[in-house]
């Protein structure tokens, strides 16, 4: 089920995930994803795709086929063919909006980090340009299924003019994506703060440590990591979700089996109304 | 209370029939780079610099499965990865897929210092690299003749133990189930014990001030599929470190990546209020499920730990009241 939504997010340009990724600073696309299973455990997630066109899939792959979690790169991509997975030409990914978001990412960037210089400590470094959404469109999926089994997935092309190799919190385990028999959790926001932070772990460990409620549990995580930061989606075993975020916005929408329903993108909205899909 | 500490690794899961010599010179080994810790720890070094500076001494020996003498892919390439995290802050920094920098660890501190991101792999990491200027060889220079012997054999194995095109059986990606098919040979991710070179290394260290900060290096799993990422650049993973302590943990990556081992040690004593020793036990019986691994771990207070389900540990510690230990074995 997880995979079947996260794939449709990830084939729909208007998210920052499969065709739609955002640009390395030299304008290609680096795609990661992860996947885990909270009743085994069971982890997958691969980096650095460039041609592969639905990363989520072959996070399950890794997953189910190899004897190893996390494929990045070179690597990842002759995995990729080796199982046969659907591939197409890397441009297929790179959409006109993101080449400009590129640019103006580029111009706004060369006045606000020179990352050559050191970055003073305990400073919240930005790297993303004025423009609030360059970091965001990650997407992300948790379910809770009729018997109390849990799992997240979570899907990306990162950073806006993100350096070539950059890993975000995305596919680590326990960062961007996690999942036992508590709860099942999938981040958004900026990687870095996600992923000193352990955000996706932090939520089921609160849970299981302290125990918090799972609201609890992702109130205190988001809290916690710089506002402007992270945004999640998390399910517990008995069919509890929530969406808490610190930043202006997320796109979001769930749904219980008791019929309740909820779509939005600013805080406490709770109208039913998607996002124009004509928009640009 | 209070006070430095500072404790290193060089892998769990060591073969008990290791020859004595071998034992003696890995001691060897772990003993100088525990001294050249302490000796910066005295010299009021900052516990970031001293997991920097030991780590990289046991990147550059060859004894162990870091920087030069890392395991081979299955390809016979060297891909090495590292991470570092500064509890003051809690920045870190990781690199994966390295397959020209002598110092990974210090590559991993590059990217916590002089870049806006915190994880690095592969042929960027290698720009990245060379923008910094740091140290670069030939690929060849960490691939050991030894290496190359140990890979001709797990590759042997591996034809036995297990084919990753053949969907794995239960509910365990590691393998360690396949085991059944040989003798009852002792094993590490579906290695032969003998043959499985556990020698990742990391560093833990609490300084004078308070301050925790870990560092792990490796050259990951012997026989490896290329673009394999196991646990020690993996931030809460194979390395943790804040506020409470730094850990840095050793053996079969894809189980320390389900528990999030490092992270874990840490969040038993900060959300269920256990000592250090204590949350080091828990994590070590309760969150592996059927994974072998091992850890070492510094607290605040200057309390030095660790814990291992494997069959022995490399490692070395110090404290400052004048406690040291090196061993292998329980």
């Amino acid at each position: 089920m997880l995979l079947v939504v996260v794939r449709e997010l990830e084939n729909c340009p208007h998210f920052n995930a499969g065709r739609g990724s955002v640009l390395t600073t030299s304008g290609t696309v680096e795609m990661e994803a992860c996947i885990m299973d909270g009743n085994t455990k069971k982890c997958g997630a691969v980096s650095g795709l460039s041609t592969v066109v639905n990363a989520i899939s072959l996070a399950r792959l890794v997953m189910e086929k190899t004897s190893h979690i996390y494929l990045a790169f070179d690597g990842a991509e002759a995995f990729a063919r080796e199982q046969g997975v659907a591939t197409v030409d890397a441009n297929h990914f790179i959409t006109p909006e993101n080449v400009e978001r590129l640019e103006q990412a580029k111009e706004a960037n060369r006045v606000q980090i020179d990352y050559t210089q050191p970055v003073k400590e305990d400073k919240p470094q930005e790297t993303s340009s004025g423009k609030g959404d360059s970091h965001s469109g990650t997407v992300g999926c948790v379910a809770v299924d009729g018997s109390g089994n849990l799992a997240a997935a979570t899907s990306t092309g990162g950073l806006v003019n993100k350096m070539v190799g950059r890993i975000g919190d995305t596919p680590i385990i326990g960062a961007g994506t996690y999942a036992n028999s508590f709860c099942a959790v999938s981040a958004t926001g900026k990687g870095e703060s996600i992923m000193r932070a352990t955000v996706a772990r932090d939520v089921a460990a609160l849970m299981e440590y302290k125990g918090l409620s799972l609201k609890e549990a992702a109130a205190y995580v988001v809290n916690n990591v710089p506002k402007g930061n992270v945004g999640l989606v998390a399910v517990s075993a008995n069919g509890e979700v929530i969406m808490p975020f610190n930043t202006t916005g997320m796109f979001r929408a769930c749904a219980t089996e008791d019929g309740y329903s909820e779509i939005g993108i600013w805080p406490s909205e709770t109208d039913c109304v998607l996002p124009d899909p004509t928009r640009n | 209370m209070g006070g430095w500490a500072i404790a290193v690794h060089g892998g769990a899961g060591v073969d008990p029939n290791l020859p004595a010599e071998r034992q003696e010179e890995a001691k060897r080994v772990l003993s100088r780079c525990l001294l050249l810790g302490i000796a910066a720890l005295r010299g009021g070094s900052a516990a970031v610099d001293v997991v920097e500076k030991v780590v990289r001494e046991l990147e550059t020996d060859p004894v162990f499965n870091s920087g030069r003498g890392s395991a081979l892919t299955r390809q016979g390439t060297v891909e090495m990865e590292a991470s570092i995290m500064d509890g003051r802050g809690r920045r870190c920094g990781a690199v994966s897929g390295l397959s020209t920098i002598k110092n990974p660890v210090s590559l991993a501190r590059l990217v916590m210092e002089k870049s806006p991101h915190s994880y690095l792999a592969f042929d960027g990491a290698e720009d990245f690299a060379r923008e910094q200027g740091v140290e670069v060889m030939d690929n060849s220079y960490f691939i050991t003749e030894e290496n190359v012997g140990m890979l001709k054999l797990a590759k042997e194995a591996n034809s036995i133990l297990f084919d990753y095109r053949i969907p794995v059986t239960g509910v365990e990606t590691c393998s360690a189930s396949a085991g059944s098919m040989v003798d009852n040979a002792l094993q590490m991710n579906g290695l032969p014990i003998s043959i499985y070179a556990p020698e990742t290394v990391g560093c833990v260290v609490v300084d004078g001030n308070g301050w925790c900060a870990a560092a792990t290096s490796t050259g990951g799993l012997m026989n490896k599929m290329m673009g394999r990422i196991g646990d020690s650049p993996l931030i809460g993973s194979g390395t943790y470190a804040c506020d409470f302590c730094a850990v840095s943990c050793t053996g079969e990556g894809e189980a320390i990546i389900r528990s999030t081992l490092a992270r874990d040690v840490a969040a038993v004593m900060e959300y269920k209020g256990l000592g250090l020793q204590e949350a080091v036990d828990y994590v070590i019986k309760n969150r592996l499920d059927e994974g072998q691994a091992g850890l070492i771990a510094v607290s605040r207070n200057g309390e030095v730990a660790h814990g291992f389900n494997t069959t022995g540990m490399f490692r070395a510690c110090a404290t400052e009241d004048g406690f040291m230990d090196v061993g292998i074995w329980e």
